[in-house]
């Protein structure tokens, strides 16, 4: 393992002198070069547009094609146009990993944009470092991962579910908590750090916990929201944590509504539930549970609105949602473009060395950047669902947190941090014992498809 | 919270009597008091949760006439700011461009653009209070269904300073639900002192705030009334667990209904003809598609919309049916591994169309009035009414088959064709078209259950993936070829896995129940119901 790091280490290295070398013979002779600086820059989008994931996914692969249109109009990148490259997956986890390969290596696109599970995810990872790719990663996730190349837009846990939980007992008073989610590594892992959070921070009984997984696509939810009540009818004040994945939610949230579970009452918190699960939903009877986000369709900020006009006039749909991955992915594509712009080339390790502190402005108001260790900063939001499918954001952080790669609550993963600058370049750096851990990418992808 | 609702009792106290006095001289002298009516607004407009709590109480303390619809606006979200400080109250909040109503005075403004509207935020904390307020509003207000809510609402809110005043209520109220509501409501206050007056009131009470009373006073100092609140506790606990049961047999046969729905058409195309019509799923997905095609055609009709389908449903899916069957399955006749495969394959086809022509995306199909909430038997047990619903939807349609099988001229030829063919040809019945007819009638039976399914479930390509695996189990389970046995097999395996889920999780539930249906079926290969004599030989 440390020695192919250390060949990467070389061969980045030899690049990099290159690169230098011609950029300092002559800016001009560079511009003159006409006919290979006309081709377009390839932007893969690996999105599964058919399967069970088509409904999260489509919409991203649109907004990365709209985010491209949008660049080519403003005049391109470098002078030179953007193309998209579309592949689709077909929600099938394996797959993901051959259509990278394809992007990487037969269309040699510049960058990719991708994915939405982290199974899929992780199986991409060795593809992408092997080929030495980029993957910009949208959508929340449950962190213990770093990669030199990919770059993760969307939430850590310490940027979505602990905030999320320190709001529910500081300004709500919850004193129970009943997790509940989808059968599956995120929310597995999210709910072992929360539980750890909750017994070790803030001295939760056991008691005072209830845990519960369902399979994909769950649809009678009878008993469990049974349940539920009970747990939450003991006197103390009673929060579902919910990290119930895709249009499970629905059946969910109707006998939770039929059963009169109201948010006063026993909210529940989402992570994975945004603008576009919602519309699947009668939220009239949901008004008030709640969902933690770092950006909502109904922020008031001019940016978004912009933004929101154009996915409008993009889609030609009066009724259609924003939602936070898209937001990812808007803060995702303007940093890569921003990095490109500062390195002068679309080379993946200059790229990669120019994004690491580079500071785009996100939809809510604020700004993004990019850390060392891959992940972005946000700020958290909280939102409460509203009779029109939108959310209220009630609580916000003061400013933006950045994103944590390894949780600090559970054991293995405490003393790990990422850095990928110079000279540590770095995923896993045990601080303890003061070395780099190397790339697990491949093992880990092998046991998330085995799961 | 109980401070604030004291606070808002008395001043409701004082006020009761000239709020309904003014309500009924209308709003028609509004201009004097509207500097001091913005003023009130003013104070909602702000950052922290807390003033607006505040400003809350204070609209509620004024006497302005218009303070509950205001309340109500603002519990909505509807209460908003227009860019020049004007404040309104949103009509309906889909689209871009936002009806509005001046909040003062109540007159229309035509549309505005959802960007220069802000709107007053409240969190959930908030909306408790809210809802307290206006419950407290609602105690004096003439109208009954608002009382009731009203006094359901004060259950485990009251304090010492609301007592006297609820007491008070309590004599001059002719409802009895309400009278009920507010005696426990005091009942549980007095409980939660210690009082023995209390304890004995709620003995036998199943309401949660009732029991958790009952548990601080058992708690308590006072040994004679911990005792008495310990045996009425018992009392409770013992109730709770028969109401649980019966909870649980109603959650297993609701989702038994769902199975039987699902597979019973499938008794008729698979257990009946023979045809494994991988399609199946498919072919209740297009019925839920229907629903929500009919809700489109009907809007702000949903609960006709719904009824509609029922026919429509089973038309679109029978006519689909025998496309299925003229263009693929006759020519497989005999042949099931083809017959497999090359349905397995419509299947497909069939949900790439709904994808492509229609949207990835699941339909928003709207469960009516009438079918949401839940029918309340007790504190402790009140059974969904969808789910109900559709129980009844699944024994209607069980029966209805079984007349047409057992008392109508088709059912004869069906069972006919289906057990000799030669002779039934023979005979003079036509047997292609039999064949045809009956396909229709299983595929029509499928679109039935993807109307009841859109009310419980997603609708969207991938329903039928769902429910396929599920609908041939049943079958197999229940014994192929006779509907008594779909029925009984598919209420029997929902309730043994609403049994089990609890217990075992609901992933683990699934495993053990289709474990064991593999194992009966080791036992018992042609199910719970074997078709004996001659038919189940051929």
């Amino acid at each position: 393992m440390a020695i192919q790091h250390h060949n990467v280490l070389s061969r980045r290295f030899i690049t990099s002198l290159l690169a230098a070398a011609v950029m300092g013979a002559s800016a001009q002779a560079i511009a003159q070069s006409g006919d290979q600086n006309d081709d377009p820059i390839k932007v893969g989008i690996l999105h599964s547009l058919s399967g069970t994931m088509a409904i999260s996914e489509t919409v991203l692969k649109d907004t990365v094609e709209m985010l491209i249109e949008q660049q080519n109009d403003a005049g391109g990148l470098l002078g030179r146009q953007l193309e998209a490259v579309v592949v689709d997956p077909a929600s099938n986890w394996p797959l993901f990993a051959e259509r990278a390969r394809e992007l990487l290596a037969q269309e040699e696109v510049d960058v990719i944009f991708g994915n939405w599970t982290s199974v899929s995810r992780k199986a991409v990872l060795p593809v992408v470092e092997e080929l030495n790719g980029l993957l910009f990663y949208p959508v929340q996730y449950e962190g213990e991962e770093s990669s030199e190349n990919v770059f993760y837009t969307g939430a850590a846990p310490n940027q979505q579910a602990i905030p999320a939980v320190e709001y529910l007992i500081n300004e709500v008073g919850i004193e129970r908590f009943a997790l509940i989610g989808t059968d599956y590594v995120y929310p597995r892992t999210t709910n072992r750090i929360l539980e750890a959070f909750l017994k070790d921070e803030h001295g939760i009984a056991q008691e005072d916990i209830m845990v519960n997984y369902t399979p994909f696509g769950h649809s009678d939810w009878q008993n469990i929201v049974s349940e539920i009540r009970r747990f939450g009818e003991e006197g103390k004040p009673t929060a579902v944590i919910s990290t119930i994945n895709g249009d499970a939610n629905v059946p969910f949230y109707t006998e939770l509504s039929n059963q009169g579970i109201d948010a006063a009452d026993i909210p529940v918190i989402a992570f994975s539930v945004g603008e576009q699960e919602l519309t699947g939903i009668d939220t009239g009877p949901l008004v008030g549970h709640l969902a933690a986000w770092n950006y909502f369709m109904s922020v008031d900020n001019d940016d978004n609105y912009d933004f929101i006009d154009a996915w409008i006039d993009y889609t030609g749909d009066e009724e259609t949602v924003t939602n936070d991955p898209m937001e990812a992915h808007y803060i995702g594509f303007n940093m890569w473009a921003e990095a490109v712009r500062k390195a002068g080339t679309t080379d993946v390790d200059s790229v990669k060395d120019a994004i690491i502190g580079v500071t785009v402005p996100n939809l809510s108001g604020g700004y993004a950047a990019m850390m060392p260790n891959h992940h972005i900063t946000k700020p958290v939001l909280i939102g409460e669902i509203q009779d029109n499918g939108q959310f209220d954001i009630v609580w916000q952080t003061p400013s933006t947190v950045a994103g944590d790669a390894w949780s600090d609550y559970l054991p293995g993963s405490r003393d790990l941090i990422a850095d990928w600058r110079k000279p540590m370049e770095c995923g896993n750096f045990n601080v303890v014992n003061g070395s780099c851990g190397g790339s697990t990418a491949a093992e880990e992808a092998e046991a998330a498809l085995a799961e | 919270m109980r401070r604030f609702l004291s606070l808002a009792m008395l001043c409701c106290l004082l006020l009761g009597v000239t709020l309904t006095a003014q309500a009924q001289t209308n709003t028609a002298n509004s201009s004097p008091n509207d500097t001091a009516a913005l003023a009130l607004l003013d104070a909602l407009d702000v950052d922290s949760y807390r003033d607006k709590g505040e400003a809350i109480t204070a609209i509620l303390q004024s006497d302005d006439e218009r303070a509950r619809d205001w309340l109500q606006a603002l519990l909505d979200g509807r209460l908003q700011r227009a860019d020049d400080g004007q404040f309104v109250v949103v009509l309906d909040n889909s689209g871009r461009e936002w009806p509005v109503a001046d909040a003062l005075t109540n007159e229309p403004l035509g549309e505005m653009s959802r960007r220069d509207l802000d709107r007053v935020g409240i969190n959930n904390a908030l909306r408790n209070q809210l809802r307290s307020a206006i419950a407290v509003v609602d105690l004096y207000s003439p109208n009954l269904e608002r009382r009731r809510t009203s006094a359901a609402r004060l259950l485990g809110e009251v304090d010492s300073e609301l007592v006297e005043p609820i007491n008070e209520l309590i004599l001059e109220e002719d409802d009895s639900q309400v009278r009920t509501r507010l005696s426990q409501a005091v009942a549980i206050y007095r409980a939660e002192q210690g009082e023995m007056a209390g304890v004995e009131a709620l003995t036998g009470s199943l309401h949660p705030r009732a029991r958790v009373a009952l548990n601080r006073a058992a708690n308590g100092d006072d040994p004679v009334v911990a005792d008495a609140a310990r045996a009425a506790l018992v009392s409770v606990e013992q109730n709770l667990k028969i109401n649980r049961g019966v909870e649980t047999l109603y959650f297993g046969l609701s989702l038994g209904s769902v199975l039987v729905l699902a597979a019973i058409g499938l008794a008729i195309t698979f257990g009946v003809m023979g045809v494994i019509n991988m399609a199946h799923g498919e072919l209740m997905m297009l019925g839920a598609y229907t629903t929500w095609m009919m809700q489109q055609l009907l809007p702000g009709q949903p609960g006709l919309a719904l009824v509609l389908s029922i026919p429509a449903g089973f038309l679109v899916a029978a006519l689909v049916g025998v496309a299925i069957e003229r263009s693929v399955i006759q020519f497989l006749k005999g042949r099931p591994l083809e017959t497999l495969l090359a349905t397995f394959g419509i299947s497909l086809i069939l949900q790439q169309l709904v994808r492509t022509g229609i949207s990835p995306l699941n339909r928003t199909v709207i469960t009516p009035e009438w079918m949401s909430g839940s029918l309340v038997i007790n504190d402790a047990l009140s059974l969904t009414i969808n789910r109900m619903v559709v129980l009844i939807f699944a024994l209607v349609v069980f029966a209805a088959l079984m007349l047409i099988m057992r008392r109508t001229r088709l059912g004869l030829e069906v069972r006919a064709v289906t057990q000799n063919r030669a002779m039934a040809r023979s005979m003079g019945i036509r047997a292609t078209r039999v064949d045809i007819m009956t396909f229709a009638l299983g595929s029509g039976v499928a679109g039935l259950a993807g109307v009841a399914l859109s009310q419980l479930t997603n609708v969207g390509p991938n329903l039928g993936q769902n429910y396929i695996i599920d609908s041939f189990m049943v079958v197999v389970f229940g014994g192929v070829g006779n509907l008594w046995g779909t029925l009984v097999a598919g209420l029997s395996l929902g309730v043994i896995n609403q049994v089990l889920e609890p217990w075992a999780g609901a992933v683990l539930a699934k495993i053990i129940v289709l474990v064991f249906i593999i194992l009966f079926i080791q036992k018992r290969p042609r199910g719970l119901f074997p078709q004996k004599g001659r038919a189940a030989e051929g």
